[in-house]
């Protein structure tokens, strides 16, 4: 698949004075957590776990900005790939494959882990999430479950009071909207308004985001809509190599978390390690490092973003890209180092314009770091209009390559 | 159709030789309900257009292969359809391939004339009671197994959640804390599920159930700490009154949007049978509650699901102010239960004794038979919905003080007590005042401690205090110190 292929090769990344990272091209952070499964609970362990690898890694970049030392290449060479797959080993998966090896070894590892959703059984999932689990493990631990979002989600409330693990699976993040009530009056609240009496360690997951037309009421961007909720995690993944890991953390967290999937992205392939590891929930991916100006993204619009940035290279720019990955809360300490850098901010994301991750972000970028911006806060979102059917127009809702260059080129030239 | 329920027949069977007892005799109510089960069996041939549900084989819990992890292999599920046998094991009364419909779903026998299933039944479900309103055996009645320590401390329990409310409510409306919401008129349906409850079983309430707490062992000063919301509260200090919770004693914290709890109910119940644990779980709601789709909702998945859970309806008449009239156009709630393919029972929700019997045999259906059981307790709201309402703009003083007075469930099975020669007034004064001294003693050593700390305003967010609420914290700090005088003095930092 062509949009895999370009996944694949834009994810990797070589600079002028770093040595290329081996092992998964995705991962932008040493080899530490790969080897190490970082298993963090607390969200203050984390942050020392990331400071101490972008300190690292920043140390050691170009600080000039300049032409002198632009990266030339916004992608790896074919060559560079293959020769760190071989050094490592790992194996070849596709996205929804590798949500599907998290959750089955971690179903495995712990036997209070199960999956609630419907056609999660026997049907293996929509998205074939859970195929094959059934036999596996039982059809109570992969309970399919009648057609009520708010039912089951407060099911798997009830039941993660009680001392179990569940995933909730809902087909298409849009129906969570049923599920809203649970989620905002007792998953994000019954931790604190019981005093900490009972905690609801369950994980929300389901593809989300503008698909290939599928309408109005299924290219919901639930992130906007749940953002606000306190007491919730929210992550977003978008290579099979974060699906994996934070699939896994996820779960072993003890906060209710988010975990948001990309309909489109299911099928991106990926050589991921052999070796266990989890990805920390807090923490942001530098997709590629830059100088010029810092493109803040998500979920899918991380490869148009990424295929934006091949232009951008050819005309002279050097974007540094940053999956956001952390939803809620933001991994200020990743953004505030690139801003501190670069001093210009893009934001591209799908959300509507009003009340987006977007809009949430550019307000926690402007009160932190306002003195270390040059040029206002780009955002670059999705209209406020529902998803029309209609193909070309479904296209002209989403942010697009051309507009990313094009807004990238309009702060640049702010001086 | 609900001629057929088995309530009816009780009053026939009591005449059968097996049943012979007297009003003091002493039975275990699940042998009662096998056998009742088992007559209303034999006569469904009687009656040839009906649904299709015949009584459930009894499955053990301990008999299901759980660690297999199947409840019901779709393989299963095909060949039962394949025999001839309905989806509960049953032989399907039609035999032959010409009388029968065959659909997904199961085999269903064809009708020529059009026909309407009527809207209701011509006659509405009967309420189970064993003790009329002046506290006496009713005719037929076979009592459950109650002792006078067990009957005794109930009525204590009773008497104290009477004095509690009332006090308390008191206090709210001197201004001494926000909010209070009583539960006088429904202490039977409080104090004798939570008898027929094992501590182990979990309780999900709606709010008007603080009496399972009290019989658990919630101690008065508990309750007066978490309505102050001092810094003794479980809660510290994040929940309004009346929304108490105690992880130790298997209540969880009341959340206050209607029926959200029937569904973690439902969870809690996959849980404990995913744990083979013999316990249950229970869940407390109201006739308003019902109209939720959260009701609709658990109702269905705790029905397919079989999990061991008792929804427990306390239809008082009244939400807030809309009357049941206004709620729904069924029989009551007990007439979903069927709808659900659930087993449900009315029961006079003031009478002490028929709430024991019902909730202990319902609990131990609910266990062997890992199945949902409804049970509707008929009873009146006597107080108003809440501090917040005035119940004299939507119904009459004079409904409201019958209900209070002369049936007040609390007296009915006072009267009980002493018909049994287990109680006497002079008793009943001494119970009162020792009461109202210890409730007024829990209020006064409570009002006065210190309310929770600023910090906790940021603890149990999550598991632990994440950056972005450790920088609103200190935002928060910076203010208070700017504008100290402003401050409260009862709150420490």
């Amino acid at each position: 698949m062509a949009m895999a292929r370009q996944a694949l090769a834009a994810t990797a990344v070589t600079t002028g004075n770093v040595v290329p990272l081996a092992a998964s091209s995705s991962s932008r952070f040493p080899r530490l957590q790969l080897v190490t499964p970082i298993v963090s609970h607390e969200l203050g362990r984390c942050r020392l776990a990331t400071r101490s690898s972008a300190t690292s890694y920043f140390g050691t970049a170009p600080q000039n900005r300049g032409t002198t030392n632009v990266t030339t290449n916004a992608v790896a060479t074919k060559e560079a790939s293959t020769s760190s797959a071989t050094t490592t080993g790992g194996h070849e998966l596709l996205l929804f494959e590798a949500l599907r090896e998290g959750l089955e070894e971690e179903l495995d590892r712990d036997p209070t882990v199960c999956v609630i959703g419907e056609d999660v059984g026997h049907y293996g999932g929509s998205y074939k999430v859970t195929k094959g689990f059934v036999e596996k493990f039982g059809d109570w631990r992969l309970l399919d479950t009648p057609i009520c979002e708010n039912s089951f989600t407060g099911m798997a409330i009830g039941a993660a009071m009680t001392g179990l693990r569940p995933v909730i699976e809902g087909m298409n993040m849009g129906f969570l909207l049923l599920a809203y009530n649970q989620i905002a009056n007792n998953c994000g609240m019954l931790h604190y308004t019981s005093g900490g009496q009972f905690t609801i360690p369950v994980v929300i997951r389901g593809p989300g985001g503008v698909g290939r037309q599928l309408g109005a009421e299924h290219s919901q961007r639930l992130e906007s809509y749940f953002q606000s909720v306190p007491g919730l995690q929210m992550v977003a993944c978008s290579t099979p190599y974060n699906a994996k890991g934070l699939m896994k953390a996820a779960i072993r967290s003890e906060n209710p978390v988010i975990l948001f999937e990309h309909v489109l992205l299911y099928n991106l392939k990926e050589k991921i390690p052999d070796e266990e590891y989890t990805c920390c929930l807090e923490e942001a991916e530098l997709v590629r490092p830059g100088e010029d100006i810092t493109i803040l993204t998500y979920s899918r619009m991380r490869y148009h973003v990424t295929q934006a940035a091949k232009t951008l290279v050819n005309k002279g720019y050097d974007p540094e890209i940053i999956d956001i990955r952390s939803l809620k809360p933001f991994d200020m300490y990743t953004i505030g180092q690139s801003v501190k850098k670069t001093h210009r901010v893009l934001i591209v994301e799908e959300c509507m314009r009003t009340g987006g991750i977007g809009a949430s972000l550019r307000a926690a970028i402007m009160e932190n770091f306002f003195d270390d911006l040059d040029a206002p806060i780009g955002c670059l979102s999705s209209q406020d209009v529902p998803t029309p059917y209609s193909g070309p127009l479904e296209e002209l809702t989403v942010v697009q390559p051309p507009q990313i260059v094009a807004a990238v080129e309009q702060l640049c030239s702010r001086e | 159709m609900f001629l057929n329920s088995w309530l009816w027949r009780s009053r026939h069977l009591s005449r059968s030789p097996l049943l012979l007892l007297r009003s003091r005799s002493i039975f275990l109510a699940s042998s009662c309900t096998t056998e009742l089960l088992a007559s209303q069996n034999a006569s469904e041939h009687q009656h040839s257009r009906k649904l299709p549900s015949t009584v459930p084989r009894i499955r053990p819990w301990w008999n299901v292969s759980w660690s297999s992890g199947y409840r019901n292999p779709s393989m299963e599920a095909e060949k039962k359809v394949a025999s001839g046998e309905d989806s509960y094991g049953n032989e399907s009364k039609q035999a032959s391939s010409t009388e029968f419909l065959d659909f997904p779903g199961g085999k269903v026998s064809y009708i020529n004339e059009l026909q309407f299933l009527s809207e209701s039944s011509p006659v509405r479900v009967p309420c189970f009671q064993l003790l009329d309103e002046y506290g006496q055996v009713a005719e037929h009645a076979c009592l459950p197994e109650v002792d006078k320590l067990l009957a005794v401390k109930m009525y204590r329990n009773m008497v104290l959640l009477q004095t509690m409310d009332t006090l308390f409510y008191e206090a709210q409306r001197q201004g001494q804390f926000a909010f209070y919401l009583t539960t006088i008129g429904e202490e039977a349906i409080n104090i004798a599920s939570a008898a027929a409850l094992s501590n182990d079983d979990i309780v999900y309430a709606q709010y008007r159930e603080p009496g399972v707490l009290l019989w658990r062992g919630f101690s008065l000063n508990e309750f007066a700490n978490q309505c102050f919301t001092n810094n003794l509260d479980y809660g510290k200090g994040r929940q309004m009154p009346v929304h108490y919770g105690s992880s130790k004693l298997n209540y969880p914290t009341v959340s206050s949007p209607i029926a959200t709890q029937l569904p973690h109910a439902v969870g809690a119940a996959y849980a404990l049978k995913m744990e083979n644990n013999p316990a249950c779980t229970v869940t407390f709601f109201g006739d308003g509650a019902s109209s939720e789709g959260d009701f609709h909702a658990a109702m269905n998945f705790a029905a397919v699901l079989e999990v061991p859970v008792l929804f427990i309806c306390r239809n008082n008449g009244f939400a807030i102010s809309t009357p049941t009239a206004e709620q729904f156009k069924s029989d009551g709630v007990v007439a979903k239960g069927q709808a659900y393919g659930m087993r449900s029972i009315r029961v006079d929700g003031n009478d002490t004794l028929a709430m024991y019997a019902t909730i202990k045999a319902a609990r131990v259906m609910a266990i062997s038979e890992s199945r949902p059981i409804l049970i509707e307790a008929l009873t009146y709201r006597v107080g108003h919905h809440s501090t917040s309402d005035d119940s004299a703009k939507y119904r009459k003083q004079d409904e409201m003080q019958h209900w209070k007075m002369i049936r007040d469930p609390v007296f009915r099975f006072r009267r009980w007590l002493e018909g049994q020669r287990w109680w006497d007034p002079e008793a009943d004064k001494q119970l009162r005042s020792e009461s109202r001294k210890e409730v007024l003693a829990a209020i006064r050593s409570a009002g006065p401690l210190k309310k929770p700390s600023l910090s906790s305003l940021f603890t149990d967010v999550y598991d632990s205090v994440p950056s972005n609420l450790k920088h609103q914290e200190e935002e928060v700090r910076a203010t208070v110190s700017r504008h100290w005088s402003d401050y409260p003095s009862d709150v420490p930092l």
